[in-house]
């Protein structure tokens, strides 16, 4: 909130993830240095930057997706609503049902798609009983685009569907546990033209409930989806402000070298 | 730097493919050798499996018929009374009713000789009969039962008639009786069930397996009860919870230098604790299944640690996206996908430690015993030491019943490895 550049150019929106200072080793390398940042409620946020820049790094923070990885260690502060998630009181299962996630290539559980949805609520008691549950899955599955195409076969395995299919079921199942913030790693680098579009419509109307962070290794997708834009380069984040300020006015040269395609 | 070619600066366009030509002849003939090495390996290793099934099935063939001789016998009330039952002058009825063939046999030796044509085993089948049914006293009831020994050689052609008297098992005498019971058409030749439903005996038309069966029956049971939780929990802790440094190092070489211990020695183990250690009792299927138990961990953890290894990482990712504990995820997701590798790897396990015979030699395992066990407490022996057993015994039956033994052995691990193949057909799932 004492950040200059946000308070700057924004002052709808509130926020809701804000990290200091954080550095990310993974072993000896050193992937996310010294990033400080605040992310919005209900905006879009893109990262983007060229691969291995650190940007899913810095993403798996926010949920705490690192501490699976036995070589990762997550020095800095990033807080939620103000708290810190890194705080020892603070459970990783409980914070990943309010920090949801979507991953680039999608990862439906080989079930059906009524327990693929289903299973985020039930594993938290969220539902108190079987019409309670049918809807949360039919909602969510109505707000990820897809009911429509799947309720006549909710029962019918997630993997059979279609790629694009599948990658909106994921969303469907990451929003039915009801989080806060939606973290998306590349939610479209597996998807076609087509589905790519379904996903950037979707993400859009997300974006009102949600605090959407979103991945992209395109930048005109950054561009199409996102508010804000921050722009990651070996590590460090180099530029973070409106969408359209970074890529028609960057003040870094090396986001201006990025958007122009001479570095990546 | 762009208009160098890379392939020498006086090479004309198409040089490259002038280059790549005259090494094509030699790339496919390696290829060519490499397919008929593999066809001669593959020809080889099937020759030797077919070598040893067909040498197995040409001896054991003839266990799987055994000669009976069919007699009318009268069960005479002055021989056999229902009182005194299961005792009986039973190998008397018999007697009478096998002279009914031989009249001219009345002295008392010539008589017992008639009397060999019999197995030993004949009036017990006589009494058990009888005992099952006492009103059958005083009729005259149909048997059938097996011939010795010599006779079942003598009538399946493997005692030679050619052969001098004083060789041959049987002397003349002996040989044209058996012909003049073949004439009056009492003896035949059906399936041999008391292979399967026998349990061990001194004679070998009497020997059967149901002893063998039993105790590997129990053995597996127990070894499957024992290893597979184990196997599957350590597995787990192993692969999913343990971290990672030298000590789990040091645990998955051991467990892996423990799957290549010789049998031997898990046999002296269990020789030394369980029974002498412990006082569990000697040749019993609970300590041999504990022996087999150890022996097939090492093979259960690695078959297990492989298999989830191999669920995709995405599945994990997935669910702990969604806010799933460790222990939500392993049971929840990873377990049911590894499963069918889980059990294939059990299934390979159990094959392995029914086949398994030295380290159940040294639990006692290889006694004699002539009744299928009623329990895993009781003594036994199991398939691998019964043929051991066979194997040892002189008598000329028993060759052709160890070849029988092992293609019965054979056929349970044929059919347990196509439980897996089929496990793992059936349950595999695709990413």
């Amino acid at each position: 909130m004492n950040d200059m550049r946000l308070t700057q150019r924004t002052d709808v929106s509130q926020t809701k993830i804000a990290a200091q200072h954080v550095d990310v080793h993974y072993g000896t390398t050193h992937a996310i240095k010294d990033v400080s940042v605040e992310i919005g409620d209900r905006l879009v946020t893109a990262f983007i930057g060229p691969s291995g820049c650190g940007k899913s790094t810095f993403l798996r923070c926010l949920n705490r997706m690192n501490d699976t990885v036995a070589s990762a260690r997550v020095t800095g502060r990033i807080t939620l609503d103000g708290e810190d998630i890194y705080a020892p009181s603070v459970d990783p299962v409980q914070l990943r049902a309010r920090v949801g996630m979507v991953f680039q290539k999608p990862n439906p559980f080989p079930k059906s798609i009524y327990e693929n949805v289903a299973y985020g609520p039930k594993i938290h008691g969220l539902a108190r009983n079987r019409a309670e549950l049918d809807g949360i899955v039919e909602r969510s599955l109505r707000r990820a685009a897809l009911w429509e195409e799947v309720k006549d076969r909710l029962q019918a395995p997630g993997t059979g569907l279609s790629g694009g299919q599948q990658q909106r079921l994921c969303i469907a199942r990451a929003i039915a546990t009801e989080p806060e913030v939606l973290l998306m790693d590349e939610p479209c680098s597996a998807l076609d033209p087509i589905a790519t579009a379904q996903v950037e419509e979707l993400i859009d109307e997300l974006r009102q409930t949600y605090a959407v962070i979103i991945v992209t290794h395109s930048m005109q997708q950054a561009a199409r989806v996102s508010q804000r834009t921050a722009f990651f380069h070996l590590g460090h984040l180099v530029e973070y402000g409106e969408t359209g300020q970074i890529f028609t006015n960057p003040r870094d040269p090396r986001t201006e070298s990025y958007i122009s395609g001479r570095i990546g | 730097m762009a208009d160098t070619p890379l392939y020498g600066a006086d090479s004309p366009a198409g040089s490259v493919i002038d280059r790549i030509r005259p090494g094509l002849a030699a790339r496919r003939r390696k290829e060519l050798r490499l397919k008929i090495y593999g066809l001669v390996a593959m020809g080889i290793a099937f020759g030797m499996l077919a070598l040893l099934i067909g040498s197995l099935v040409f001896t054991g063939w003839r266990a799987f018929t055994q000669t009976h001789v069919t007699l009318d016998v009268f069960l005479d009330p002055a021989e056999i009374r229902a009182e005194t039952l299961p005792r009986g002058g039973f190998d008397s009825v018999l007697e009478a009713s096998l002279l009914q063939y031989f009249p001219e046999a009345t002295e008392r030796a010539e008589r017992r000789e008639v009397m060999g044509i019999l197995s030993n085993g004949a009036q017990f089948i006589l009494r058990d009969r009888v005992v099952a049914d006492p009103s059958l006293i005083g009729q005259t009831i149909r048997v059938t039962v097996p011939t010795s020994d010599s006779y079942d050689q003598l009538r399946k052609g493997l005692i030679d008639r050619e052969t001098p008297e004083r060789l041959r098992r049987l002397n003349d005498a002996q040989v044209e009786r058996f012909d003049r019971l073949e004439a009056a058409g009492v003896v035949s030749q059906p399936l041999n069930w008391a292979l399967l439903r026998n349990a061990d005996s001194r004679f070998p038309e009497l020997a059967g397996l149901r002893g063998a069966l039993v105790g590997s029956f129990w053995l597996l049971l127990i070894c499957f009860l024992i290893s597979f939780p184990l196997g599957i929990a350590a597995a787990i802790y192993l692969e999913e919870f343990a971290p990672k440094n030298r000590v789990s190092d040091l645990i998955e070489v051991n467990i892996n230098n423990l799957a290549a211990v010789p049998s031997v020695v898990f046999g002296l183990l269990g020789l030394a604790v369980f029974i002498n250690w412990f006082g569990m009792p000697r040749s019993a299927p609970i300590v041999g299944g504990m022996v087999l138990a150890l022996m097939t961990l090492p093979t259960i953890i690695i078959a297990t640690r492989a298999a989830l290894k191999a669920v995709p990482p995405s599945i994990r990712e997935a669910a702990l996206g969604v806010g799933a504990s460790r222990q939500q995820v392993v049971f929840g997701h990873v377990l049911p996908l590894a499963m069918p590798g889980i059990l294939t790897g059990t299934i390979i396990g159990l094959a392995q430690a029914l086949g398994e015979t030295a380290p159940l030699l040294l639990i006692g395992m290889n006694a004699f015993i002539t009744s299928a066990p009623d329990g895993p407490f009781q003594a036994a022996t199991a398939l691998p030491t019964q043929i051991f057993i066979w194997a040892d015994s002189p008598e000329r039956g028993f060759v052709s019943r160890t070849s029988a033994a092992i293609l019965v052995l054979l056929s349970f691990l044929i059919a347990m490895n196509a439980l897996a193949i089929f496990l793992r057909q059936r349950f595999q799932r695709t990413w």
